[in-house]
């Protein structure tokens, strides 16, 4: 038996980590500068093949570390230790439109994490990697405890830390693609916070397919929240992507009911009907559906249905009256939503009133609609199910990866510094967040 | 357990927030805890707690006081008591002994490995000594221990006489092997196999001591070549990298296999807390009584012989040998068999291929790190069927650095030895 050489040793570390953790990727017993490609592989929860990779040359030991070795090409170049998490995209010969997010959050997304002799670009599952590993990457911390919610009226899955508590808490909102979305609050979770993702958007809740549900449906989520013996009822704050962002500010400032400590509003605009219900909403929204463009690959680009930011006060939230602090959440290149119009405009209406204190806005130049928790994929363009229609088109959220990945790692540290400054501290903070 | 004492929000002054990173590790590896939000110059208690397979507790406990910004960082802040004193960032861990009113005589061992020690790591108010379960913690985290790292495989081998573990790491291969022996012991121990297969080693763990009734155990040489040859042979395995680990009676074996075997030849040997006495029958041994309450077996095997047909001729060694010897070992005469046996390689022209690292304060069951250290434990003498307290040796805190450091010092020898490098002679520097 002829001898074969030895495997170069690859090492992840942590090899089980959670979603937001970074990790080291060391390749040992190579021979001396010799190129090599690092791979990524993601078999999602759909069925679907998800890659990354990066171009390496290894130095004079025969080793190559991701955090000192910047990357030649591939998905990702230069001295990025998570890029081939956050590069990843659908494998050559996939379905269009996808968008990698994790259903089932009681298991870890598993990567195999591989490498090649060569710098490769594609043709990877026709060849045998040098050496070979695995990464669990979890939404879920040990101890966190995942509770089905339907009391109350209401519909969706609550996220316990581990511990006695209680905890302060956070109320989930996600946009309008709809159903129900456990990653974010499962992390949440596994930082300290009992969060609630809430459903809203589906036919289910509100019963028939054309109506949505009420003010007085939110209202019900934040009180159970409240109530609950193991949340400290006095510090509770929403977290809201996009729909739910707008949801999240209409409340804050006129429901009685809703009384967050803080806001995090992440690719959101105050552009709704003044006291509206979300039905008021979208009708709004439908009013203004001529000014729908298309990209030149034909893709939906709703940014301008709400534009231009109207100056009549009965159409946009009155950010004057906001009673607690907001971290806002902007990618310039959102094609979907007005956030940069947004924020500027909420700006002014909170300088003008004298409540600007309250106000922290994270702008990146580069990044689209769906800020997410990092490290995983950005999609520039994904299907997207209009939830009355039930018509499946192709949406262009926007931003770029490289730029769109970095806002995500950076804004995601500092929600969660913002919500343990506001829910964590002693003494209740309205001065301006220092982040 | 805990007695869920829910406090109200007007109680609730002090929220801490408790971080553990990672929060899912392999056993060898580091936890960074840190302690936020609670009022500076604040006494607070950190406190493990982990239920074992055997159904007992095992918990450990440090005392801080928060700095001036409320946050304590374990790894830069010293304990001021508890189970552990000083800076020690893993000492929530070694430092774990049973809970009061537990069965005495306990050692911690995890023998199902498919699944993860499930650590409960607490912050509590002031500086508590006692009653942990009686107290609710201002706060909680779980981290779970892994001797095996995702994608390693587990291989039972029931292969003619030869029964053991095989785990191999994943990926294509090839890599380099390790046939694992522990002790006296007896049993088929698999963790420290599982961890190796971690690390990129094939390793198989080998049962040569039964502890099954109707099975008996072999400790002939030509079990262990067999053995061996498993190892060897495997398509994954690189079949001139294959190298023997041993503690205890596993390093007589060791030994004795490296300087006679014809059949088999190791790329390299891992010996810890062993000797070089030539009968793999250690009946010898049971010649002991009870000794202060327990049974101390060093001071049976002294003086090292001077007849060489009583020791294996180490002049015969043609591998580099690493050599682990805790200066405490109460259990066999590792010290003075380590002197010994250095004068016999000295002697035969063959030093160099010997490093000795020596650990004063360490006992004889230097295991891989952060994991608790018994001072002596129950033991079952197979061979006559008694059961006795086994005074082992070492003190918490240097024989914890004991195992920390061998470890780490032993995965770079292996890493070292096994993988082919330009310079084909081998060489036992580090």
């Amino acid at each position: 038996m002829t001898e074969r050489a030895p495997s170069p040793l690859l090492l992840i570390h942590p090899s089980r980590g959670l979603i937001d953790e970074k990790f080291s990727v060391i390749v040992q017993h190579l021979p001396p500068f010799i190129e090599i490609t690092l791979h990524a592989l993601i078999h999602s929860d759909d069925g679907d093949l998800w890659e990354a990779f990066g171009h390496y040359v290894s130095d004079a030991t025969g080793l190559v570390n991701v955090d000192s070795n910047a990357s030649l090409g591939g998905t990702y170049d230069g001295l990025e230790p998570m890029g081939l998490l956050w590069s990843m995209r659908p494998v050559p010969g996939s379905r269009l439109g996808l968008r990698l997010r994790k259903k089932e959050v009681n298991t870890p997304v598993v990567v195999t994490i591989s490498v090649y002799r060569g710098h490769m670009g594609q043709g990877f599952n026709e060849q045998t990697a040098l050496a070979s590993v695995v990464a669990e990457r979890w939404y879920m911390a040990p101890g966190v405890r995942r509770l089905d919610i339907t009391e109350a009226g209401v519909t969706g899955t609550l996220f316990l830390p581990s511990g006695p508590g209680p905890f302060p808490a956070l109320l989930d909102l996600w946009g309008g693609g709809g159903g129900l979305v456990e990653y974010r609050s499962a992390l949440l979770a596994s930082h300290g916070f009992a969060s609630l993702a809430l459903e809203y958007m589906t036919p289910r809740t509100s019963g028939d397919s054309t109506s949505h549900v009420g003010n007085e449906y939110f209202e019900a989520a934040f009180t159970l929240l409240k109530q609950h013996p193991q949340v400290c009822g006095d510090r509770i704050a929403i977290v809201g992507l996009s729909f739910g962002a707008s949801v999240a500010l209409g409340m804050a400032v006129y429901s009685t009911v809703i009384q967050p400590r803080c806001l995090v509003c992440v690719s959101c605009s105050h552009v709704q009907p003044v006291k509206g219900s979300l039905s008021d909403v979208f009708a709004d929204i439908s009013k203004n559906a001529q000014n729908t463009r298309y990209d030149e690959e034909n893709r939906v680009i709703w940014r301008d249905l709400l534009l231009p930011i109207p100056t009549d006060p009965t159409k946009k939230v009155d950010m004057g009256k906001l009673p607690c602090p907001v971290l806002l959440i902007v990618g310039e290149d959102d094609q979907n939503w007005p956030a940069t119009e947004s924020a500027e405009d909420m700006k002014q209406m909170m300088e003008k009133a004298g409540n600007s204190h309250l106000l922290t806005t994270l702008s990146y130049p580069g990044t689209g609609h769906l800020i997410e928790p990092p490290y995983s994929p950005h999609v520039r363009v994904s299907n997207f199910m209009m939830t009355q229609t039930r018509q499946k088109i192709l949406v262009l959220w926007g931003g770029d990866t490289a730029p769109h990945s970095h806002a995500q790692e950076d804004s995601w540290k500092k929600t969660i510094t913002f919500l343990e400054e506001h829910l964590y501290r002693t003494t209740s903070v309205t001065s301006q967040s220092q982040l | 357990m805990f007695p869920n004492k829910l406090l109200s929000s007007t109680m609730a002054t002090i929220s801490p927030l408790l971080s553990v990173k990672p929060t899912r590790g392999l056993v060898d590896e580091k936890i960074q805890i840190i302690v936020r939000n609670v009022p500076p110059r604040f006494p607070v208690t950190l406190h493990s707690l982990f239920h074992s397979e055997d159904k007992d507790y095992w918990e450990a406990f440090g005392h801080y006081t928060s700095d001036n910004r409320g946050t304590v960082t374990v790894s830069e802040h010293a304990s001021v008591g508890g189970t552990y004193e000083g800076t020690e960032p893993m000492g929530l861990l070694w430092s774990m002994h049973p809970a009061p009113g537990s069965r005495t005589g306990l050692r911690l061992r995890k023998m199902n490995v498919l699944t993860p020690m499930v650590v409960h790591i607490s912050v509590y108010s002031g500086h508590v000594t006692e009653g942990f379960s009686k107290q609710s913690p201002l706060a909680t985290v779980d981290i779970e221990r892994w001797y095996l790292a995702p994608g390693v495989r587990r291989i039972d081998i029931r292969d003619e006489e030869v029964k053991g573990t095989l785990f191999i790491p994943p990926g294509p291969g090839p890599f380099p092997g390790v046939l694992d022996l522990w002790g006296g012991g007896g049993g088929l121990v698999e963790y420290r196999s599982a961890l190796l297969a971690s690390h990129g080693f094939v390793s198989m763990a080998l049962e040569y001591i039964s502890t099954e009734k109707n099975r008996a155990s072999n400790l002939h040489i030509k079990y262990f070549e067999k053995a061996f040859r498993i190892v060897q042979e495997h398509p994954l395995v690189m079949k001139d990298s294959v190298a023997l680990f041993g503690l205890s009676l596993g390093t007589s074996i060791t030994l004795h296999m490296a300087a006679y075997s014809k059949a088999v030849s190791p790329r390299c040997c891992v010996c810890v807390s062993g000797m070089t006495d030539t009968e793999l029958n250690t009946n010898y041994i049971f010649k002991g009584g009870r000794i202060l309450g327990g049974v101390i077996w060093k001071d049976i095997m002294l003086p090292i012989p001077t007849d060489p047909g009583l020791k294996v001729d180490m002049g015969r060694i043609k591998c580099p040998v690493i050599l682990i010897v805790g200066e405490d070992d109460q259990n066999l005469a590792a010290v003075e068999s380590a002197e010994d046996l250095t004068q016999m390689m000295r002697a035969a022209g063959n030093e160099h291929l010997l490093t000795t690292f020596r650990y004063p304060g360490a006992g004889h069951l230097i295991e891989p790190p952060y994991t608790p250290h018994v001072r002596a434990s129950k033991f079952m003498v197979h061979q006559t069927g008694e059961k006795v307290t086994m005074l082992w040796g070492g003190y918490p805190k240097p024989h914890a650095s004991a195992q920390e450091d061998s470890w780490e010092k032993i995965l770079r020898f292996l890493q070292q030895h096994l993988y082919p490098s330009q310079d084909s002679v081998p060489k036992a520097k580090l």
